[in-house]
């Protein structure tokens, strides 16, 4: 989705945002993010206004304090930046991919079913399809991507071919270089 | 600690580690473990062992800078294992990537072009700015203040941008780039004439 991102081609504008918007923004992250609970104020402070940045292809970015924090495609689930991410590791369910994925991840590739049933990868969680996930890497500490799971786990371990998560955002893309908007 | 997992069990606020201050790479922006991938692995080495020592050391233990140079010097010579051949293919490949953009930047020119719009009107198109790292709107703006005239970034029929300047000042912009922007050097800056769109 950020593969390529450049902040003049790919904003087409951004809007401070009505307060009852921001309270419906804030209230989505958090139902799906529970865990953010006890730290959402330090991340949506009520008090600071919350800033929307529309992009194309129905992208919106969710940037307060300067920091773009959350971002969703067509009004679906939100997803979190990967420093947020990687702040707060334990937000999301975690899928972990093989050494040898860690390549094709970072330069922006889905991830395969294999990559994720090899040996040194893990599926721990069971998760329907269509779910957005961290996606760790086989002797890394930190998350390199997010990404929306296109089959169930199960599916991913019987069929094991094909495309297991989209990705979304990865470390280096072009949404993770932009870290913050004026 | 990558392996222990979310906890989705029933519980009204589930729990999160929160890190702070995660150490980024100053080179590649990664977390350090990811600098492996960066293309750019020995920089971000270099910078690691230089600024986080600790880290450094943790991340690739046994091993040190120095061992890198020596690999160096090797290279040099021309010769070297096979087996650490293979091993090198692969950041040297990603290096090529690097050295590609730069060779492009060395390559690009920055045109400045006058146009005949009408009779005895001219306009004058800059284009190539932006491989400098030149703001354009910033650019047109400074134009338009010091030349007293119109100037605009506007999409060329190629998709590109460009800006344009509404006045016959061909001449005083060449000076002025070459003025506000020095690290744009002089024979990369081209004239033309063009005729009527």
């Amino acid at each position: 989705m950020f593969k390529k991102f450049n902040t003049k081609e790919d904003v087409s504008g951004q809007s401070k945002t009505k307060s009852s918007v921001q309270r419906a923004i804030r209230s989505k992250i958090l139902e799906q993010y529970p865990a953010l609970n006890p730290y959402i104020e330090e991340l949506l402070p009520k008090k600071e206004p919350l800033i929307l940045v529309k992009c194309h292809d129905r992208v919106n970015i969710v940037m307060s304090q300067n920091q773009l924090l959350f971002f969703n495609h067509h009004d679906g689930p939100y997803f979190p930046h990967l420093k947020v991410l990687q702040t707060y590791p334990d937000i999301m369910p975690k899928v972990q991919v093989d050494k040898g994925a860690i390549k094709f991840v970072l330069a922006g590739a889905n991830i395969m079913c294999p990559g994720l049933t090899s040996k040194g990868a893990r599926l721990d969680t069971e998760l329907p399809a269509d779910t957005p996930v961290a996606i760790m890497a086989e002797g890394k500490e930190h998350a390199l991507a997010v990404g929306t799971t296109t089959m169930s786990t199960e599916d991913i371990k019987k069929i094991n071919k094909g495309i297991g998560v989209e990705l979304a955002h990865f470390l280096n893309d072009g949404l993770w270089k932009v870290p913050t908007m004026a | 600690m990558s392996d222990d997992e979310a906890q989705p069990e029933v519980q009204d606020w589930p729990e999160t580690r929160v890190l702070k201050d995660i150490l980024y790479c100053g080179v590649c922006s990664m977390p350090p473990e990811y600098c492996d991938y960066s293309g750019t692995t020995k920089k971000c080495k270099k910078w690691l062992s230089d600024e986080h020592p600790d880290v450094f050391s943790r991340l690739y233990p046994n091993q040190d800078l120095s061992k890198d140079l020596e690999e160096k010097a090797t290279l040099k010579e021309g010769e070297e294992d096979v087996a650490e051949e293979g091993e090198k293919k692969k950041p040297k490949v990603q290096e090529t990537k690097a050295e590609k953009e730069r060779r492009k930047k060395a390559e690009a020119h920055v045109v400045i072009c006058r146009i005949e719009r009408t009779k005895r009107k001219r306009v004058i198109t800059v284009f190539g700015l932006e491989n400098f790292d030149v703001d354009l709107k910033k650019a047109a703006k400074l134009f338009a203040t010091k030349f007293a005239c119109g100037a605009s970034v506007t999409k060329n029929p190629q998709g590109q941008d460009e800006i344009v300047v509404q006045g016959d000042v061909q001449d005083d912009i060449y000076e002025l780039v070459r003025e506000t922007w020095p690290s744009i050097p002089d024979d990369q800056i081209d004239m033309t004439e063009g005729k009527k769109k």
